[in-house]
């Protein structure tokens, strides 16, 4: 009945039972204060079902940032073992090894993929001039897909076990011989269930920026943000695919005992690295396309001008999304490919650098001139080009296969693309967060608490990564619980940890920042400002918050930076409205998002009748939603001339 | 909240205090400890360190400027200073574009020609030029320990690598366990381990000193304590390590490589005989998953 679950799934370790307690704990605290303050049926009608990209993008961003508490709790936990340095204290092997596997995998796949859906339906319909995406209960149910994959991970942490293979869990160790547990499973479903959401959310916002641009807006009118999305969403759909195949084969070796990745029998380890990195390399260029979209607009609001060199900024997107494809070798020179094929993608790595290096000069250049403003937006901005220009120094360097045989897999690796993935995609993340919020709440967040953050985050990042940096290049490699003390690597190991820590305090800061900010905003209610920051851009020619038809009137554009030139014209939309179609609520990709949980969760237990369940759960979920032809509603012309004097 | 000017000064200075204070212990600290990929003590390790300067040194050409130009155009042009020139409708200069499109293409250029060169005189598979006769090392990574045979010499040790110095190093290199990557920094780069097949690097101690060696990636619960130490000395010493050992009462044969190779955590360093007879042993570990 229960497959392999028993009651030894449950962990051992305290730590992880603190984790669990403290999980455990929190949900009940957020459970017992919705129904105190009876707020389930608000929730409900409001946020659960909704289709409105506008709720589903700040989902995705609770989500995320839920996850980063969790990834951050968990690296301050590697860092705590290893600047201890006493095997088994206050982690054994076992247990730190899942536990630097999960961060990985969490702050990947739900933190920075989580903030880039989040931005990209938040954003993308507004910018386009758009109402809604192509298929809005298509996103929902990408959404909960997405949401069905962050509850199988963690629950893996108080049933059962994660895996303790790394991240990409290379094999053979993560095949059955080595890691016989249910670890790897419940990886390889997190990220099918997670994964197959980000696929459809792709296709969808691909076909959204292509067929639903306002009228006027030709491609080469599109904000840069919206070019940056297209860029990294076609690598969604040509790279996913490659995910979900691979850990498909993964799973049959698993399930049963198939030869496609073992070392024995056939099996060829080799291609899982290959296939992996094929899906891997341009996942990177996913999470970094859109925080170059949104330093983009950034830097032009901010210093009250067109952003510089546009058409070069658009060939260089394409530039990267193309080159990105052609690298993944370079995550394993030390495969002893042979020379002649470590160089080829040596040299398409590094000429990866030219378009990015092109994109930093036309940001530059943008503010040459300019009257820059010193935001808490424009400081991430600024705190990015720093860091990623000096991990883009130490990645040009990896890129020599010679001198990546003496840091591969070392610290120096791992500080690598922490900088590329904390200074341009955290980094951006922050800057849209910061810029965007007065649109979708109509209050802007406090200033001097933003920069309290931003300074944190800035130290914090230095401290916990040039370490890091130095002890690669003392002979470090990554994910050691312990070492010999006489190397002298402990204090550095320290002073990450500090680092770490004052990352924490950065957080800390945001969390005040919001509450403080929305506090404020009830005490003393300002009117909302449509446009806080002199925007250039269509989303701040309407009401802050949007309503829920985005555009009262479809508007019409013939420039770049529509709304500046609107502005500088002063021409006002008309006020002729007619009715919009706006989708009704479902909750069915919730359910349907249910059902794909069940059968993650059954197949990693071996409970083959639940995963049975599941999957005719989904059908059945999907059949009915299928089979209905009443799912939108009318907002008629009145009732949108109502809201709209309101504002 | 206003923060008042001395307070805006105050925290300046401790910031350039804090900073400078970080960089001068920096540098106290790299100064007392090995900081082994630039301490080379091999002829690939040499050669990779100074690879390193150079490709660093190229950057620094873009690099450096960006950096400057981040913090001048920001500060030039700051909201406050009215009298810095403002072209709100300077969208693009096709000269200037061109110019950062090309300078960086063209150091690339230069670095892709170090990569095709590099690639080839540094690839671990090639064998390094001396009159000196070779030495052979197979190299068996194990859960969670190391394997070194001497086919030529009839010895082997775990977790400890003698070698002459001065003497070109072949190593061949599987797994009999999850992948793993062999990596003495102080001598040259690392490749990986892999069952049923088998990798080649090149090495060659220049100084005698005991070098630290590693896996670099993970391959189980044992992962971390696969040290070595490299002990690079005279051919005379390394020739009486081996007179010693070849005599010793240990000796690795298919029973007690079988009982090594099951899982066993920070095993101590330990060298063996190993008798003609077991010359093969490399291969058989090998083949033993090549059946279909």
């Amino acid at each position: 009945m229960f497959g392999r679950l028993s009651l030894d799934a449950i962990p051992k370790s305290p730590v992880t039972l603190g984790g669990v307690a403290t999980m455990i704990l929190a949900l009940l605290a957020i459970i017992g204060l919705i129904t105190y303050l009876k707020k389930w049926p608000w929730l409900w009608k409001n946020w659960l079902t909704s289709l409105d990209p506008k709720k589903i993008g700040v989902m995705y961003l609770i989500v995320a940032g839920i996850m980063l508490l969790r990834g951050l709790g968990d690296a301050l936990l590697i860092r705590s073992e290893q600047a201890l340095n006493v095997q088994g204290v206050p982690l054994s092997s076992d247990t730190f090894q899942q536990i630097f596997s999960a961060h990985g995998t969490m702050m990947i796949f739900f933190v920075a993929m989580g903030v880039i859906f989040g931005a990209m339906n938040l954003l993308v319909p507004l910018m386009i001039g758009a109402r809604d995406v192509a298929f809005p209960f298509l996103n929902a149910a990408s959404f909960w897909l997405f949401a069905a994959g962050m509850v199988l991970v963690n629950v893996s942490l108080g049933i059962g076990e994660f895996q303790a293979a790394g991240w990409l869990a290379y094999p053979p160790l993560s095949e059955l011989q080595f890691s016989p547990g249910v670890g790897v499973d419940y990886w390889i479903w997190t990220l099918q269930i997670a994964g197959v959401g980000s696929l459809l959310g792709g296709i969808n916002f691909l076909v959204t920026i292509i067929k639903m641009r306002a009228a006027g807006m030709t491609l080469m009118k599109m904000p840069l943000f919206v070019w940056s999305c297209l860029g990294s969403l076609s690598l969604i759909v040509f790279a996913f695919p490659i995910l979900t195949a691979t850990l498909a084969m993964l799973s049959l070796d698993r399930l049963l005992g198939m030869h496609f990745f073992t070392s024995d029998l056939g099996g060829n380890p080799m291609m899982y690295i290959n296939l992996i990195w094929a899906w891997g390399h341009p996942e990177v260029y996913i999470l970094i396309l859109p925080a170059f979209g949104i330093f983009s607009v950034v830097v032009a609001s901010f210093t009250s001008k067109a952003l510089f060199g546009y058409t070069s900024m658009v060939w260089a997107i394409w530039g990267i999304t193309l080159l990105s494809f052609l690298v993944w070798l370079h995550h394993f020179f030390t495969m002893g490919a042979g020379a002649d094929v470590n160089a080829f993608f040596g040299i398409m790595t590094m000429v990866i650098a030219v378009p990015t290096g092109v994109k930093v000069f036309n940001w530059l250049f943008t503010m040459f001139r300019g009257r820059v403003r010193f935001t808490t937006p424009m400081m991430w901005f600024l705190g990015f080009v720093v860091t990623f220009t000096l991990g883009g120094a130490a990645g040009v360097l990896m890129s020599i296969p010679a001198i990546d045989f003496q840091v591969h897999n070392s610290l120096f690796l791992v500080a690598h693309f922490h900088t590329m993935i904390i200074g341009g995609v955290i980094f951006g993340a922050f800057a849209g967060y910061t810029y965007w919020f007065p649109k979708f709440t109509g209050f802007r967040l406090n200033e001097f608490l933003g920069k309290c953050a931003f300074w944190c985050w800035l130290v914090g990042f230095l401290g916990a990564f040039v370490p890091l940096y130095i002890l690669g290049l003392m002979g470090a490699t990554r994910r050691l619980d312990h070492y010999d003390p006489s190397l002298g690597w402990q204090w550095l190991f320290i002073v990450a940890g500090l680092g770490v820590m004052t990352i924490l305090l950065g957080v800390g800061f945001q969390i005040l920042q919001l509450g403080y900010s929305i506090w404020q905003h009830k005490k003393h209610p300002q009117p909302a400002e449509s446009d806080p920051w002199d925007g250039r851009t269509l989303e701040w020619s309407i009401s802050s918050p949007p309503k829920e038809y985005n555009y009262a009137v479809a508007p019409v554009v013939d420039t770049r930076d529509a709304f500046w030139a609107m502005k500088q014209s002063g021409l006002k939309p008309s006020k002729t409205y007619v009715g919009i179609e706006v989708p009704k609520n479902s909750p069915l990709g919730m359910f349907i998002a249910a059902g794909a949980f069940l059968v993650g969760f059954g197949v990693v237990w071996h409970m083959w009748w639940l995963a049975i369940v599941g999957i005719v759960a989904v059908i059945i979920f999907m059949l009915v939603r299928f089979m209905d032809d009443d799912t939108e509603r009318i907002i008629t012309a009145a009732e949108i001339e109502k809201m709209e004097t309101v504002r | 909240m206003k923060i008042p000017k001395q307070a805006k000064l105050a925290i300046i200075v401790a910031a350039v205090v804090a900073f400078v204070g970080a960089i001068g212990l920096g540098v106290w600290f790299l100064g007392n400890h090995n900081v082994a990929v630039l301490n080379p003590a091999g002829t690939i390790a040499d050669q990779q360190k100074q690879l390193m300067i150079t490709a660093t040194l190229l950057m620094a050409i873009v690099v450096v400027p960006v950096l400057a130009m981040t913090f001048v155009i920001a500060w030039r042009y700051r909201a406050s200073n009215t009298k810095a020139r403002y072209s709100p409708e300077l969208t693009g200069n096709r000269w200037a574009e061109a110019v950062w499109w090309l300078i960086p293409l063209a150091i690339i250029v230069v670095l892709a020609s170090i990569v095709v060169v590099t690639s080839h005189s540094l690839d671990p598979f090639k064998p390094l030029a001396s009159d000196k006769k070779p030495l052979r090392v197979q190299v068996i990574s194990l859960q969670w320990k190391w394997l070194f045979l001497y086919p030529d010499l009839h010895v082997a040790s775990v977790n400890y690598l003698p070698v002459p110095t001065g003497t070109p190093l072949d190593f061949q290199l599987t797994s009999d366990a999850p992948m793993n990557s062999f990596w003495i920094p102080q001598l040259g780069g690392q490749i990986y381990t892999m069952s049923g097949m088998s990798t080649q690097l090149h090495l060659m101690a220049t100084k005698a000193g005991d070098y630290k060696g590693s896996s670099a990636n993970i391959s189980g619960a044992g992962f971390a304590g696969m040290s070595f130490m490299t002990h690079a000395t005279s051919q005379a010493d390394f020739d009486s390590w081996v007179k010693a050992t070849a005599n010793s009462g240990k000796q690795m044969t298919l029973d007690s490589y079988a009982e090594l190779a099951k899982p066993s955590e920070n095993v101590t360093p330990t060298s063996y005989a190993f008798p003609a007879a077991y010359d093969r042993l490399y291969d058989t570990v090998i083949m033993k998953y090549m059946s279909h």
